[in-house]
């Protein structure tokens, strides 16, 4: 679909274009030289998505990868969402704690940390630290196995490249960034309650209580459809990027660039959108 | 649903060739109206500078690159008509010996020759046995456990001679397989591939910017009875001639092509560039 909508926008450029008249280079021509670049990229990207995708529902699957990349992404990003999780929920309490007292409703403090955890900071804060980690992980090593020729050793022993290395990534960012959003959800709440005890006197139980009542059905769903959605962003932008390096060990590093400045923007922008389609949804 | 490799070779048919091949990037042609035969057994050497195109000749032979125009035909199929899926089904048919070697950093010696059996499902006692004979045939069964980190740059040519090798195709490219070793190395390496030409037939291609490699494969050949690579003799009839040809690439299109005694002949500054 996307890719029709890409091509047929290239194909609209290139006739509105070829119809100006041929009298030293037209802003027509000038803004279609600009685009032809990123267009053509969108369209490359939305051509690995979707064969990724049709990879995914077909046979073979490489089971042993998929375990493996979950391994490297799940267990191995534990301790920096750990960490970072539980950080945020208190540096969250500290900052509105003086608002609520000042309001005398210092109770509301569980109720609006596990809100903004659970649907915004939560996924956001460990879908970035993912594209840090691992989106640029991802990134470095296909780039890597790009410019010394082992994607094209593999393809020359029979193995298509995109199942083999691209579908087990994409798989196991998608199982386990959801897991791992719960588990910077949970640390994050425990911070709060922590922060809260001491800085507010509200006692573990009624924290607790005031956080899970606040939440409804929907912000648990948007809590997890987000995850989702940058779990593909991330792992198919690291894997786009990679396997389009070019250009030695330089080259490396600039698709590692790009693809975490790229999987960023992407994840923030996509945030937004699926906040308004989700709120859409489930408020109508 | 991938098309049935046939491994027939058709009598008199080539098994490799290509009908005037181009292609380029970025709007420079890296190859120009490339066009070269080479028939069931023959071996053929690809000479050129650093950046003429041997790489991508040798890719575009095994449908690893896409030419801009003409046709690829390799044991009867044209390559330019082949889905991906049916290539990479069809490339089980072609070893292919990467410039440096391009083995697998994260899997060990032993995962990298045996990649391609894994993906047939061969079970795991008959995956050993053929490692291990495909080791030892490049001498490197003890580094069987090893990873490609802890091997020396002769050594993990070795090692992708024996991957390329472990399924026995009929065709085998070696790209550049002596570049940046020193002669004793590369002579050990030219005897494998004379070993590979003489004993299994391998039809081949090898890319390379050293003379001496051409003149290795046409001057000498493996004795199977006495187990030793023997120079060729003299023949009065000249039957004894190793099954090898030369073809010369310059500013992307063919310069010279014939044998290595014709190129020995010329008088042509550039190829006597070459021969100093
Ligand atoms: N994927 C690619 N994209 C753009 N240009 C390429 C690509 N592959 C090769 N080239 C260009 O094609 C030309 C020939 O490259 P190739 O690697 O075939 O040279 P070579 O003869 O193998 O050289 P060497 O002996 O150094 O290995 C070079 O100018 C290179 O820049
Ligand atoms: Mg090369």
């Amino acid at each position: 679909m996307q890719r029709y909508a890409v091509e047929a926008l290239a194909r609209t450029m290139a006739t509105l274009t070829s119809k100006m008249p041929s009298s030293g280079p037209s802003l027509l021509a000038v803004v279609n030289r600009l685009l032809k670049r990123p267009i053509q990229s969108l369209q490359e990207y939305s051509y690995l998505v979707g064969d990724t995708f049709v990879k995914v529902c077909s046979p073979p699957l490489y089971f042993r990868d998929i375990l493996e990349q979950m391994d490297v992404i799940g267990v191995g990003s534990l301790p920096i969402i750990l960490l970072t999780g539980f950080f945020i929920g208190g540096v969250m309490v500290q900052n509105t704690a003086a608002q609520f007292q000042r309001f005398g409703s210092a109770s509301l403090t569980g109720e609006v940390v596990a809100l903004a955890l659970v649907r915004e900071l939560g996924p956001v804060i460990a879908s970035l630290l993912i594209t840090g980690r691992n989106g640029s992980g991802i990134a470095s090593e296909l780039g890597s196995m790009v410019v010394t020729e082992q994607v094209d050793a593999m393809r020359a022993l029979g193995t298509d490249p995109v199942r083999k290395l691209v579908v087990p990534r994409v798989l196991a960012t998608v199982i386990v960034l959801p897991l791992l959003t719960g588990v910077a959800d949970l640390v994050g709440l425990i911070g709060a309650s922590i922060v809260s005890y001491f800085q507010l006197a509200i006692g573990p139980v009624e924290f607790w209580n005031e956080s899970m009542q606040s939440l409804a059905v929907g912000d648990i769903v948007q809590g997890l459809v987000k995850p989702l959605v940058f779990a593909i962003i991330i792992s198919t932008i690291g894997c786009f990027y990679g396997l389009r390096t070019r250009g030695g060990t330089q080259g490396v590093g600039r698709a590692t660039t790009s693809a975490v400045v790229a999987g960023s923007i992407s994840i923030i922008v996509a945030d937004f959108f699926i906040g308004k389609l989700l709120l859409y949804y489930l408020v109508s | 649903m991938p098309v049935p490799v046939t491994n027939e070779v058709v009598p008199g048919e080539p098994l490799i060739r290509f009908e005037n091949v181009s292609i380029g990037f970025d709007d420079v042609d890296v190859l120009r109206d490339i066009s070269f035969e080479v028939g069931a057994g023959e071996t053929t050497t690809i000479l050129g500078e650093s950046g003429s195109g041997k790489t991508v000749l040798l890719k575009l032979a095994a449908g690893l690159l896409r030419p801009n125009s003409g046709r690829v035909v390799i044991m009867g199929h044209d390559l330019v008509d082949m889905k991906e899926v049916e290539l990479l089904d069809f490339r089980r048919r072609i070893g292919f010996v990467f410039q440096e070697g391009a083995l697998f950093d994260s899997l060990s010696v032993a995962d990298n020759v045996s990649f391609r059996l894994h993906e047939e499902s061969v079970n795991a006692d008959e995956v050993e046995t053929r490692v291990r004979q495909s080791l030892r045939f490049v001498e490197m069964e003890h580094a069987y456990d090893k990873f490609p980190a802890e091997l020396s740059g002769g050594m993990r040519r070795r090692v992708s001679i024996a991957r390329a090798l472990i399924d026995q195709p009929p065709i085998v490219y070696y790209d550049s397989p002596t570049a940046g070793l020193d002669p004793v190395t590369s002579q050990t390496i030219i005897t494998l591939i004379l070993r590979l030409r003489d004993l299994n037939g391998v039809t081949s291609l090898l890319a390379t910017h050293r003379l001496q490699d051409a003149f290795g494969l046409a001057n000498f050949v493996f004795e199977p009875g006495i187990n030793r690579v023997v120079p060729i003799w003299e023949d009065a009839d000249g039957k004894h001639f190793a099954p090898t040809k030369v073809l010369v690439i310059r500013d992307a299109t063919i310069y010279f092509q014939g044998q290595t005694t014709d190129l020995l002949k010329s008088e042509d500054p550039y190829l006597r560039q070459f021969l100093a």
